[in-house]
């Protein structure tokens, strides 16, 4: 394949490391220290300095043979364009984009970027038996169909603890499929399987009904 | 959003229309560019940061401005405004002509200054010849 990636900072530059091994791969970055860390690192035709959003750098790039765009600044409106000129002036298949201000998730899915990835969001998921945060992992986006997969535990407190799957309130389009329990068995939920708190519930839900799935599944009583 | 001289001047020859004003800028020393009789909101904020939109009202606004200096910018906020917010006109400030292209394709009202000064002085330059 042939990947650009926009945006050479460090994300950028382990990213196209790691992928260089299996693919054809062309960082575009402004900063001219870090373009020339990178041609030194990595090789000169691996780099290319400018605008990532800029019509002329990308055409230089050869955006229009690009299989996969990958915007990894620091800049979620840097991204989000990248992405979007990327689609819509280049006819690149993919874009992903990093993410930095969650808050930005839902709407770039929703503006047609295939895949997001933030890690504040990781990072919330990981620490989430220290903070009493009961929020939904997004775990991959499935390309085109606007679905995705997500992971959820359900919380001591819940109104879906002690209730059986078919009992259960999800919004249209959602979908369990796989329950862990707290001691890591994973199992395919039937119809009257019971919900206990602190399992993990994998689920394939649309990007408008994360939200209430995600009330489904973790809501507190009245 | 933006309160440079392009924000600034639009703000406030619509609060002269009458209008309900609240204006966004990162700089608290952008908004000495209004006039000190400006009666609208002065909110220091990021205007792509959500939270920063709802605290200046995008929940019951009826339009929406992005028009700093910077394209992405812009054209991330226009876009939270317009999917996020639902605020029925949304228009934003592009100067690169190809961005403006692609986001007006996108079904974002935009305003390209580039092209707009670039016919303005044509025209100024080719009338001195006639």
């Amino acid at each position: 394949m042939f990947i650009v990636v926009g945006g050479g900072g460090k994300v950028g530059y382990h990213l196209a490391r790691a992928l260089l091994a299996d693919h054809e791969v062309l960082v575009i970055e402004e900063n001219p220290t870090r373009v020339e860390f990178i041609a030194e690192e990595l090789g000169s035709d691996v780099i290319m300095q400018g605008d990532a959003c800029d019509a002329a750098t990308m055409e230089r790039a050869g955006m229009q043979r690009a299989d996969l765009v990958v915007a990894v600044t620091g800049e979620d409106q840097d991204n989000l364009t990248l992405c979007q000129i990327a689609k819509a002036k280049f006819n690149v298949a993919r874009a992903v984009a990093r993410i930095n201000n969650p808050q930005n998730e839902t709407l770039f899915r929703q503006l047609g970027i295939d895949s997001t990835v933030s890690a504040t969001t990781l990072i919330m998921g990981h620490i989430e038996q220290e903070l009493p945060w009961q929020g939904l992992i997004p775990l991959l986006t499935l390309g085109g169909f606007n679905l995705e997969i997500v992971e959820v535990k359900v919380p001591r407190e819940a109104t879906t603890v002690g209730k059986q799957v078919r009992q259960l309130l999800l919004p249209q389009g959602a979908l369990i499929c796989l329950v862990i329990d707290s001691q890591g068995s994973p199992r395919v939920p039937s119809p009257d399987a019971t919900i206990h708190a602190d399992d993990i519930v994998v689920a394939v839900t649309s990007i408008e009904a994360e939200e209430s799935l995600r009330n489904a599944l973790t809501s507190i009583g009245p | 959003m933006g309160c440079g001289r392009l924000g600034a001047e639009l703000a406030m020859m619509l609060e002269q229309d009458g209008h309900d004003l609240a204006i966004l800028d990162i700089d608290k020393f952008a908004f000495d560019h209004l006039n000190p009789d400006f009666k609208g909101r002065k909110i220091l904020g990021d205007g792509t940061d959500q939270d920063t939109l709802r605290r200046a009202g995008a929940e019951r606004a009826d339009a929406f401005v992005a028009a700093t200096r910077g394209d992405n910018r812009n054209a991330l906020a226009a876009q939270i405004a317009q999917h996020v917010f639902n605020i029925g006109r949304v228009s934003s400030v592009i100067f690169d002509p190809m961005r403006e292209e692609v986001y007006r394709g996108l079904g974002l009202r935009t305003i390209n200054p580039t092209k707009l000064e670039a016919e303005l002085l044509r025209e100024l330059i080719e009338q001195e010849e006639e």
